[in-house]
Protein backbone atom coordinates (compact mmCIF):
# COMPACT_ATOMS: atom_id res chain seq x y z
CA UNK A 1 0.00 0.00 0.00
CA UNK A 2 1.48 3.31 -1.07
CA UNK A 3 -0.19 6.45 0.23
CA UNK A 4 0.00 9.89 -1.27
CA UNK A 5 1.34 12.58 1.04
CA UNK A 6 -1.32 14.88 2.45
CA UNK A 7 -1.88 17.61 -0.09
CA UNK A 8 -4.60 19.74 -1.56
CA UNK A 9 -5.98 19.29 -5.06
CA UNK A 10 -7.54 21.98 -7.24
CA UNK A 11 -9.57 21.07 -10.32
CA UNK A 12 -9.91 24.28 -12.35
CA UNK A 13 -11.98 24.20 -15.53
CA UNK A 14 -10.08 26.93 -17.39
CA UNK A 15 -6.45 27.70 -18.05
CA UNK A 16 -6.35 31.15 -16.45
CA UNK A 17 -7.56 29.77 -13.13
CA UNK A 18 -5.02 26.97 -13.39
CA UNK A 19 -2.24 29.51 -14.00
CA UNK A 20 -3.36 31.56 -11.00
CA UNK A 21 -3.39 28.46 -8.77
CA UNK A 22 0.04 27.45 -10.05
CA UNK A 23 1.41 30.62 -8.41
CA UNK A 24 0.97 28.90 -5.03
CA UNK A 25 4.51 28.26 -3.74
CA UNK A 26 5.50 24.63 -4.34
CA UNK A 27 2.37 23.81 -6.38
CA UNK A 28 2.75 21.11 -9.04
CA UNK A 29 0.72 20.23 -12.12
CA UNK A 30 -1.02 16.91 -12.62
CA UNK A 31 -2.60 15.85 -15.90
CA UNK A 32 -3.09 12.08 -16.29
CA UNK A 33 -1.28 11.48 -12.99
CA UNK A 34 0.54 8.36 -14.13
CA UNK A 35 4.01 9.87 -13.63
CA UNK A 36 3.67 12.30 -10.74
CA UNK A 37 1.39 10.22 -8.51
CA UNK A 38 3.68 7.16 -8.28
CA UNK A 39 6.56 9.57 -7.66
CA UNK A 40 4.68 11.31 -4.86
CA UNK A 41 3.71 7.92 -3.42
CA UNK A 42 7.46 7.29 -3.32
CA UNK A 43 7.88 10.66 -1.58
CA UNK A 44 9.85 12.21 -4.41
CA UNK A 45 8.47 15.58 -3.40
CA UNK A 46 5.61 16.66 -1.15
CA UNK A 47 3.87 19.59 -2.86
CA UNK A 48 1.21 21.40 -0.80
CA UNK A 49 -1.05 21.66 -3.85
CA UNK A 50 -1.67 19.72 -7.04
CA UNK A 51 -3.32 21.68 -9.84
CA UNK A 52 -5.22 19.14 -11.92
CA UNK A 53 -5.61 19.85 -15.64
CA UNK A 54 -8.14 17.01 -16.01
CA UNK A 55 -11.17 19.28 -16.35
CA UNK A 56 -9.72 21.78 -18.82
CA UNK A 57 -11.42 20.55 -21.99
CA UNK A 58 -9.69 23.18 -24.17
CA UNK A 59 -6.44 21.20 -23.93
CA UNK A 60 -7.95 18.15 -25.65
CA UNK A 61 -8.26 19.23 -29.29
CA UNK A 62 -6.30 18.05 -32.31
CA UNK A 63 -6.43 20.68 -35.06
CA UNK A 64 -4.82 20.49 -38.48
CA UNK A 65 -3.89 23.87 -39.97
CA UNK A 66 -2.74 23.38 -43.56
CA UNK A 67 -2.12 27.13 -44.08
CA UNK A 68 0.18 27.33 -41.07
CA UNK A 69 1.63 23.93 -42.06
CA UNK A 70 1.15 22.47 -38.60
CA UNK A 71 -0.81 19.86 -36.65
CA UNK A 72 -1.73 21.25 -33.22
CA UNK A 73 -2.16 18.59 -30.55
CA UNK A 74 -3.58 19.74 -27.22
CA UNK A 75 -1.37 18.88 -24.26
CA UNK A 76 -4.32 17.13 -22.61
CA UNK A 77 -4.89 14.69 -25.49
CA UNK A 78 -4.31 11.21 -24.09
CA UNK A 79 -1.64 8.91 -25.45
CA UNK A 80 -4.36 6.50 -26.61
CA UNK A 81 -6.06 9.30 -28.55
CA UNK A 82 -2.71 10.37 -30.02
CA UNK A 83 -1.88 6.85 -31.17
CA UNK A 84 -5.35 6.23 -32.66
CA UNK A 85 -6.02 9.61 -34.27
CA UNK A 86 -6.41 9.22 -38.04
CA UNK A 87 -4.43 12.36 -38.97
CA UNK A 88 -1.61 11.61 -36.53
CA UNK A 89 -1.32 8.11 -37.99
CA UNK A 90 -1.36 9.38 -41.55
CA UNK A 91 0.99 12.33 -41.10
CA UNK A 92 3.28 11.19 -38.30
CA UNK A 93 3.31 7.38 -38.08
CA UNK A 94 6.36 7.33 -35.80
CA UNK A 95 4.54 9.54 -33.29
CA UNK A 96 1.47 7.28 -33.36
CA UNK A 97 3.74 4.27 -32.79
CA UNK A 98 5.64 5.92 -29.92
CA UNK A 99 2.46 7.09 -28.16
CA UNK A 100 1.00 3.60 -28.63
CA UNK A 101 4.02 1.97 -26.99
CA UNK A 102 4.01 3.96 -23.77
CA UNK A 103 3.59 1.68 -20.74
CA UNK A 104 0.23 -0.12 -20.95
CA UNK A 105 -3.21 0.53 -22.48
CA UNK A 106 -4.50 1.61 -19.05
CA UNK A 107 -1.74 4.17 -18.60
CA UNK A 108 -2.18 5.41 -22.18
CA UNK A 109 -5.90 5.93 -21.44
CA UNK A 110 -4.88 8.29 -18.63
CA UNK A 111 -1.50 9.78 -19.55
CA UNK A 112 -1.42 12.80 -21.84
CA UNK A 113 0.97 13.89 -24.57
CA UNK A 114 1.79 17.03 -22.57
CA UNK A 115 2.54 14.85 -19.57
CA UNK A 116 4.73 12.52 -21.61
CA UNK A 117 6.76 15.51 -22.82
CA UNK A 118 7.13 16.73 -19.23
CA UNK A 119 7.86 13.29 -17.78
CA UNK A 120 10.24 13.50 -14.84
CA UNK A 121 13.66 11.95 -15.42
CA UNK A 122 14.12 8.45 -14.06
CA UNK A 123 16.96 6.50 -12.49
CA UNK A 124 17.25 3.08 -10.89
CA UNK A 125 18.44 4.80 -7.69
CA UNK A 126 15.60 7.34 -7.61
CA UNK A 127 12.36 5.62 -8.62
CA UNK A 128 12.18 3.46 -5.52
CA UNK A 129 10.29 3.67 -2.25
CA UNK A 130 11.43 6.09 0.43
CA UNK A 131 12.53 3.07 2.49
CA UNK A 132 14.64 1.63 -0.36
CA UNK A 133 16.35 4.96 -1.00
CA UNK A 134 17.07 5.51 2.69
CA UNK A 135 19.21 2.33 2.65
CA UNK A 136 21.69 3.99 0.28
CA UNK A 137 21.40 7.47 1.75
CA UNK A 138 19.60 8.93 -1.25
CA UNK A 139 21.33 10.57 -4.19
CA UNK A 140 21.66 13.93 -5.95
CA UNK A 141 18.00 13.73 -7.03
CA UNK A 142 16.60 12.28 -3.81
CA UNK A 143 17.86 14.07 -0.73
CA UNK A 144 21.45 12.81 -0.85
CA UNK A 145 24.79 14.25 -1.90
CA UNK A 146 26.29 11.57 -4.15
CA UNK A 147 25.57 9.98 -7.51
CA UNK A 148 25.50 6.17 -7.55
CA UNK A 149 25.57 6.00 -11.35
CA UNK A 150 28.67 8.14 -11.87
CA UNK A 151 30.68 7.87 -8.63
CA UNK A 152 32.05 11.30 -7.80
CA UNK A 153 29.76 12.87 -10.37
CA UNK A 154 28.33 16.29 -9.54
CA UNK A 155 25.55 16.30 -12.15
CA UNK A 156 22.44 14.17 -11.95
CA UNK A 157 22.29 11.80 -14.93
CA UNK A 158 18.75 10.51 -14.46
CA UNK A 159 17.34 9.64 -17.89
CA UNK A 160 14.46 11.07 -19.83
CA UNK A 161 12.41 7.95 -20.57
CA UNK A 162 9.65 9.54 -22.63
CA UNK A 163 8.75 7.57 -25.74
CA UNK A 164 7.32 10.59 -27.56
CA UNK A 165 10.06 13.17 -26.99
CA UNK A 166 12.73 11.65 -29.31
CA UNK A 167 10.08 11.35 -32.03
CA UNK A 168 8.84 14.92 -31.56
CA UNK A 169 12.46 16.12 -31.77
CA UNK A 170 13.02 14.16 -34.99
CA UNK A 171 9.86 15.74 -36.45
CA UNK A 172 10.97 19.28 -35.57
CA UNK A 173 8.00 19.81 -33.22
CA UNK A 174 7.62 22.67 -30.78
CA UNK A 175 5.77 23.28 -27.52
CA UNK A 176 3.42 26.12 -26.70
CA UNK A 177 3.95 27.34 -23.14
CA UNK A 178 1.41 29.58 -21.40
CA UNK A 179 2.16 31.67 -18.33
CA UNK A 180 0.41 34.66 -16.71
CA UNK A 181 2.78 36.82 -18.77
CA UNK A 182 1.80 35.39 -22.13
CA UNK A 183 2.63 32.62 -24.53
CA UNK A 184 5.91 31.40 -26.00
CA UNK A 185 6.75 28.63 -28.44
CA UNK A 186 9.82 26.49 -27.71
CA UNK A 187 11.27 23.95 -30.15
CA UNK A 188 11.36 20.51 -28.49
CA UNK A 189 15.05 20.39 -29.42
CA UNK A 190 15.66 23.46 -27.18
CA UNK A 191 13.28 22.44 -24.39
CA UNK A 192 15.53 19.91 -22.71
CA UNK A 193 18.77 20.45 -20.82
CA UNK A 194 21.31 17.90 -19.60
CA UNK A 195 20.41 18.10 -15.91
CA UNK A 196 18.53 15.21 -14.35
CA UNK A 197 17.31 17.41 -11.49
CA UNK A 198 15.48 19.73 -13.81
CA UNK A 199 15.70 18.77 -17.44
CA UNK A 200 13.52 21.38 -19.13
CA UNK A 201 13.53 25.14 -19.58
CA UNK A 202 9.91 25.28 -18.35
CA UNK A 203 9.44 28.06 -15.78
CA UNK A 204 7.50 27.27 -12.61
CA UNK A 205 4.60 29.45 -13.74
CA UNK A 206 4.23 27.84 -17.17
CA UNK A 207 1.84 25.22 -18.51
CA UNK A 208 2.44 23.30 -21.72
CA UNK A 209 -0.77 23.81 -23.66
CA UNK A 210 -0.02 22.47 -27.10
CA UNK A 211 2.40 20.38 -29.13
CA UNK A 212 2.86 21.69 -32.68
CA UNK A 213 4.18 19.30 -35.29
CA UNK A 214 5.09 20.74 -38.71
CA UNK A 215 3.27 19.01 -41.58
CA UNK A 216 5.59 17.07 -43.90
CA UNK A 217 6.61 19.06 -46.97
CA UNK A 218 8.22 16.17 -48.83
CA UNK A 219 8.05 12.37 -48.92
CA UNK A 220 9.66 10.66 -45.96
CA UNK A 221 9.93 7.51 -43.90
CA UNK A 222 9.88 7.62 -40.13
CA UNK A 223 10.21 5.02 -37.39
CA UNK A 224 10.35 4.70 -33.65
CA UNK A 225 12.08 1.74 -32.06
CA UNK A 226 11.89 0.92 -28.39
CA UNK A 227 13.73 -1.77 -26.50
CA UNK A 228 12.31 -2.69 -23.09
CA UNK A 229 12.51 -5.62 -20.70
CA UNK A 230 8.89 -6.60 -21.34
CA UNK A 231 6.81 -5.52 -24.32
CA UNK A 232 4.27 -3.87 -22.04
CA UNK A 233 4.36 -1.60 -18.98
CA UNK A 234 8.13 -1.05 -18.96
CA UNK A 235 9.97 2.15 -19.71
CA UNK A 236 12.42 1.94 -22.61
CA UNK A 237 15.96 0.68 -22.04
CA UNK A 238 16.75 2.44 -25.29
CA UNK A 239 14.70 4.37 -27.76
CA UNK A 240 15.49 5.71 -31.20
CA UNK A 241 13.45 8.00 -33.46
CA UNK A 242 14.42 7.97 -37.13
CA UNK A 243 13.42 10.22 -40.00
CA UNK A 244 14.52 9.98 -43.63
CA UNK A 245 13.41 12.74 -46.02
CA UNK A 246 13.29 11.60 -49.64
CA UNK A 247 13.44 13.31 -53.02
CA UNK A 248 10.62 11.06 -54.26
CA UNK A 249 8.11 8.79 -52.57
CA UNK A 250 10.02 5.52 -53.00
CA UNK A 251 12.79 3.83 -51.03
CA UNK A 252 15.22 3.97 -53.96
CA UNK A 253 14.99 7.78 -53.92
CA UNK A 254 17.84 10.00 -52.76
CA UNK A 255 17.94 11.18 -49.16
CA UNK A 256 17.53 14.92 -48.68
CA UNK A 257 17.81 14.85 -44.90
CA UNK A 258 18.35 12.30 -42.12
CA UNK A 259 17.50 12.82 -38.46
CA UNK A 260 18.13 10.34 -35.69
CA UNK A 261 17.36 11.05 -32.03
CA UNK A 262 18.30 8.63 -29.26
CA UNK A 263 16.55 8.60 -25.88
CA UNK A 264 17.22 7.18 -22.38
CA UNK A 265 20.92 8.11 -22.40
CA UNK A 266 20.62 11.04 -19.99
CA UNK A 267 18.30 13.88 -19.10
CA UNK A 268 18.21 15.14 -22.67
CA UNK A 269 17.68 13.13 -25.89
CA UNK A 270 20.72 13.06 -28.17
CA UNK A 271 20.45 14.14 -31.77
CA UNK A 272 22.98 12.09 -33.74
CA UNK A 273 25.30 14.29 -35.81
CA UNK A 274 27.24 13.91 -39.09
CA UNK A 275 24.22 12.42 -40.84
CA UNK A 276 24.15 15.17 -43.50
CA UNK A 277 26.93 13.23 -45.21
CA UNK A 278 24.26 10.72 -46.25
CA UNK A 279 22.32 13.26 -48.30
CA UNK A 280 22.13 12.28 -51.94
CA UNK A 281 22.51 8.56 -51.29
CA UNK A 282 19.63 6.22 -52.15
CA UNK A 283 17.64 5.38 -48.99
CA UNK A 284 17.82 1.65 -49.76
CA UNK A 285 21.60 1.71 -50.24
CA UNK A 286 22.90 -0.80 -47.63
CA UNK A 287 25.67 1.72 -46.81
CA UNK A 288 23.00 3.97 -45.25
CA UNK A 289 22.11 1.36 -42.62
CA UNK A 290 25.78 0.81 -41.88
CA UNK A 291 26.63 4.50 -41.66
CA UNK A 292 23.68 5.39 -39.38
CA UNK A 293 24.34 2.42 -37.07
CA UNK A 294 28.05 3.34 -36.82
CA UNK A 295 27.38 6.96 -35.96
CA UNK A 296 24.77 6.01 -33.35
CA UNK A 297 27.17 3.56 -31.75
CA UNK A 298 30.05 6.04 -31.75
CA UNK A 299 28.08 8.97 -30.36
CA UNK A 300 25.76 7.34 -27.80
CA UNK A 301 27.08 6.04 -24.51
CA UNK A 302 24.39 4.67 -22.17
CA UNK A 303 24.92 4.92 -18.40
CA UNK A 304 23.92 2.60 -15.57
CA UNK A 305 20.89 4.77 -14.82
CA UNK A 306 18.19 2.33 -15.99
CA UNK A 307 18.04 -1.50 -15.84
CA UNK A 308 20.53 -3.64 -17.79
CA UNK A 309 24.27 -3.05 -18.06
CA UNK A 310 25.40 0.00 -19.98
CA UNK A 311 27.86 -1.86 -22.29
CA UNK A 312 25.09 -4.28 -23.30
CA UNK A 313 22.71 -1.43 -24.01
CA UNK A 314 25.38 0.31 -26.08
CA UNK A 315 25.97 -2.76 -28.23
CA UNK A 316 22.21 -3.20 -28.73
CA UNK A 317 21.78 0.37 -30.01
CA UNK A 318 23.09 -0.25 -33.55
CA UNK A 319 21.21 -3.58 -33.62
CA UNK A 320 17.89 -1.82 -33.10
CA UNK A 321 18.83 0.96 -35.52
CA UNK A 322 19.71 -1.57 -38.27
CA UNK A 323 16.48 -3.51 -37.71
CA UNK A 324 14.36 -0.35 -37.81
CA UNK A 325 15.89 0.94 -41.04
CA UNK A 326 15.73 -2.48 -42.69
CA UNK A 327 12.03 -2.70 -41.80
CA UNK A 328 11.39 0.74 -43.32
CA UNK A 329 13.18 -0.20 -46.53
CA UNK A 330 11.38 -3.55 -46.72
CA UNK A 331 8.01 -1.83 -46.24
CA UNK A 332 8.66 0.14 -49.43
CA UNK B 1 6.35 18.64 5.67
CA UNK B 2 2.68 17.84 5.85
CA UNK B 3 -0.07 20.34 5.23
CA UNK B 4 -3.38 20.19 7.09
CA UNK B 5 -6.00 19.73 4.42
CA UNK B 6 -9.70 19.32 4.93
CA UNK B 7 -12.02 16.84 3.33
CA UNK B 8 -14.33 18.19 0.68
CA UNK B 9 -17.75 16.99 -0.34
CA UNK B 10 -17.55 15.22 -3.67
CA UNK B 11 -20.36 13.89 -5.86
CA UNK B 12 -19.30 10.48 -7.11
CA UNK B 13 -21.36 8.43 -9.52
CA UNK B 14 -20.38 4.80 -9.03
CA UNK B 15 -22.20 1.93 -10.74
CA UNK B 16 -25.14 4.22 -11.53
CA UNK B 17 -25.51 5.28 -7.89
CA UNK B 18 -24.91 8.83 -6.67
CA UNK B 19 -22.77 9.26 -3.58
CA UNK B 20 -22.18 12.55 -1.78
CA UNK B 21 -19.06 11.73 0.12
CA UNK B 22 -16.45 13.58 2.20
CA UNK B 23 -13.10 12.96 0.52
CA UNK B 24 -9.65 14.07 1.61
CA UNK B 25 -7.99 15.50 -1.49
CA UNK B 26 -4.95 13.20 -1.34
CA UNK B 27 -7.12 10.08 -1.52
CA UNK B 28 -7.10 8.01 -4.66
CA UNK B 29 -10.29 6.76 -6.25
CA UNK B 30 -9.22 3.25 -5.22
CA UNK B 31 -8.97 4.23 -1.56
CA UNK B 32 -12.38 5.88 -1.64
CA UNK B 33 -13.99 2.89 -3.38
CA UNK B 34 -12.52 0.33 -1.03
CA UNK B 35 -12.39 2.10 2.32
CA UNK B 36 -15.29 4.56 2.14
CA UNK B 37 -17.81 2.90 -0.19
CA UNK B 38 -16.95 -0.70 0.74
CA UNK B 39 -16.56 -1.66 -2.92
CA UNK B 40 -13.65 -4.03 -2.37
CA UNK B 41 -13.83 -5.75 -5.77
CA UNK B 42 -11.17 -3.40 -7.18
CA UNK B 43 -7.89 -4.62 -5.74
CA UNK B 44 -4.95 -2.74 -4.29
CA UNK B 45 -1.93 -4.44 -5.87
CA UNK B 46 1.23 -2.51 -6.64
CA UNK B 47 -0.53 0.81 -6.01
CA UNK B 48 1.66 2.54 -8.60
CA UNK B 49 0.27 1.64 -12.00
CA UNK B 50 2.22 -1.48 -12.87
CA UNK B 51 -0.24 -4.30 -12.19
CA UNK B 52 -3.74 -3.26 -13.28
CA UNK B 53 -5.51 -4.94 -10.33
CA UNK B 54 -7.32 -1.67 -9.53
CA UNK B 55 -8.72 -1.18 -13.05
CA UNK B 56 -12.12 0.52 -13.15
CA UNK B 57 -13.92 2.27 -15.98
CA UNK B 58 -14.30 6.04 -15.95
CA UNK B 59 -16.87 7.15 -18.53
CA UNK B 60 -16.50 3.66 -20.02
CA UNK B 61 -12.70 3.84 -20.44
CA UNK B 62 -10.58 1.44 -18.36
CA UNK B 63 -8.22 3.36 -16.07
CA UNK B 64 -6.17 2.80 -12.93
CA UNK B 65 -8.04 3.76 -9.76
CA UNK B 66 -4.77 3.77 -7.77
CA UNK B 67 -3.45 6.66 -9.89
CA UNK B 68 -6.70 8.62 -10.05
CA UNK B 69 -7.36 11.41 -7.58
CA UNK B 70 -10.89 10.87 -6.23
CA UNK B 71 -11.74 14.59 -6.30
CA UNK B 72 -10.84 14.73 -10.00
CA UNK B 73 -13.58 12.27 -11.03
CA UNK B 74 -16.46 14.24 -9.55
CA UNK B 75 -19.41 14.10 -11.92
CA UNK B 76 -17.98 11.33 -14.06
CA UNK B 77 -19.34 7.82 -14.41
CA UNK B 78 -17.28 5.25 -12.51
CA UNK B 79 -17.93 1.56 -13.06
CA UNK B 80 -16.31 -1.10 -10.90
CA UNK B 81 -16.45 -4.88 -11.19
CA UNK B 82 -19.46 -4.78 -8.84
CA UNK B 83 -21.35 -2.86 -11.51
CA UNK B 84 -20.44 -5.18 -14.35
CA UNK B 85 -23.33 -7.62 -14.00
CA UNK B 86 -25.71 -4.78 -13.17
CA UNK B 87 -25.79 -3.71 -16.82
CA UNK B 88 -27.11 -7.08 -17.95
CA UNK B 89 -29.20 -7.84 -14.85
CA UNK B 90 -27.17 -10.71 -13.41
CA UNK B 91 -23.89 -12.23 -14.40
CA UNK B 92 -22.01 -10.60 -17.29
CA UNK B 93 -21.17 -13.07 -20.10
CA UNK B 94 -17.50 -12.42 -19.33
CA UNK B 95 -17.93 -13.53 -15.73
CA UNK B 96 -19.80 -16.61 -16.97
CA UNK B 97 -16.99 -17.43 -19.39
CA UNK B 98 -14.29 -16.92 -16.73
CA UNK B 99 -16.17 -19.46 -14.61
CA UNK B 100 -16.48 -22.02 -17.43
CA UNK B 101 -12.83 -21.66 -18.45
CA UNK B 102 -11.40 -21.59 -14.89
CA UNK B 103 -9.84 -18.29 -15.90
CA UNK B 104 -9.60 -17.12 -12.28
CA UNK B 105 -7.16 -18.91 -10.01
CA UNK B 106 -6.20 -16.78 -7.02
CA UNK B 107 -8.61 -14.20 -8.42
CA UNK B 108 -6.72 -11.07 -7.43
CA UNK B 109 -6.22 -9.80 -10.98
CA UNK B 110 -9.68 -10.90 -12.17
CA UNK B 111 -11.73 -7.76 -11.40
CA UNK B 112 -9.25 -5.55 -13.25
CA UNK B 113 -9.05 -7.94 -16.17
CA UNK B 114 -12.84 -8.08 -16.44
CA UNK B 115 -13.00 -4.27 -16.62
CA UNK B 116 -10.33 -4.09 -19.34
CA UNK B 117 -11.94 -6.96 -21.27
CA UNK B 118 -15.46 -5.50 -21.09
CA UNK B 119 -14.22 -2.22 -22.54
CA UNK B 120 -12.57 -4.13 -25.39
CA UNK B 121 -15.70 -6.11 -26.23
CA UNK B 122 -17.85 -3.00 -26.14
CA UNK B 123 -15.42 -1.02 -28.32
CA UNK B 124 -14.93 -3.75 -30.91
CA UNK B 125 -18.57 -4.88 -31.05
CA UNK B 126 -17.88 -8.26 -32.66
CA UNK B 127 -16.20 -11.55 -31.67
CA UNK B 128 -12.57 -10.76 -30.83
CA UNK B 129 -9.25 -12.35 -31.84
CA UNK B 130 -6.54 -13.51 -29.43
CA UNK B 131 -4.13 -10.76 -30.47
CA UNK B 132 -6.69 -8.05 -29.69
CA UNK B 133 -7.32 -9.55 -26.25
CA UNK B 134 -3.60 -9.78 -25.49
CA UNK B 135 -3.13 -6.14 -26.45
CA UNK B 136 -6.14 -4.95 -24.44
CA UNK B 137 -4.99 -6.85 -21.35
CA UNK B 138 -1.33 -5.81 -21.66
CA UNK B 139 -1.66 -3.63 -18.54
CA UNK B 140 -3.18 -6.33 -16.33
CA UNK B 141 -0.72 -8.71 -14.74
CA UNK B 142 -1.74 -12.25 -13.77
CA UNK B 143 0.80 -14.34 -11.88
CA UNK B 144 -1.22 -17.61 -11.80
CA UNK B 145 -2.76 -18.53 -15.11
CA UNK B 146 -0.17 -17.78 -17.75
CA UNK B 147 -3.06 -15.90 -19.42
CA UNK B 148 -4.15 -18.76 -21.72
CA UNK B 149 -7.44 -19.47 -19.97
CA UNK B 150 -8.14 -15.75 -19.55
CA UNK B 151 -7.72 -15.11 -23.27
CA UNK B 152 -9.83 -18.17 -24.14
CA UNK B 153 -12.56 -16.94 -21.79
CA UNK B 154 -12.64 -13.43 -23.28
CA UNK B 155 -12.83 -14.81 -26.83
CA UNK B 156 -15.56 -17.23 -25.79
CA UNK B 157 -17.56 -14.49 -24.07
CA UNK B 158 -17.37 -12.31 -27.16
CA UNK B 159 -18.75 -15.16 -29.27
CA UNK B 160 -21.57 -15.83 -26.83
CA UNK B 161 -22.47 -12.13 -26.86
CA UNK B 162 -22.81 -12.30 -30.64
CA UNK B 163 -25.02 -15.34 -30.85
CA UNK B 164 -22.40 -18.10 -30.58
CA UNK B 165 -22.57 -21.19 -28.36
CA UNK B 166 -20.58 -21.20 -25.11
CA UNK B 167 -17.34 -23.20 -25.33
CA UNK B 168 -15.07 -24.92 -22.77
Amino acid sequence: MLRLPRLDVATPTDLDTALALLATPGARLVAGGTDILPNLKHRLGEPPLLVSLAQITRLRDIIEEPQAGVLRIGAGVTLTQTSEHARVRALFPSLAVAAGQVASPLIRNMGTLGGNVNLDTRCRYVNQTDFWRSAIGGCLKSGGTVCHVVPGGRNCVAALSSDCVPVLMSLGASLVMRSPNGTREVPVADYFVADGLRNTVRNDDEITTEIRVPLPTMPRRTAYTKWSVRQSIDFPLLSVALRFDLEHDRVSAALTDVRVVVGVLGARPREVTRLEELRGRAFNDPEVIKAVAERVHAQCKPLENVPYEAPYRREMLPVHVRRAIAALVAAG
Amino acid sequence: MSTPVHATLVQLRVNDREHAIAVEPHRTLLEVLRYQLDLIGSKQGCDKGDCGACTVQIDGVPQLACLTLAVAVAGRQVTTVEGLGQRVGGCHPLQDAFDRHDAAQCGFCTPGILMSAEALLRRVGRPVEGAEVREALAGNLCRCTGYTKIIDAVIDASRVMHGGVAGA
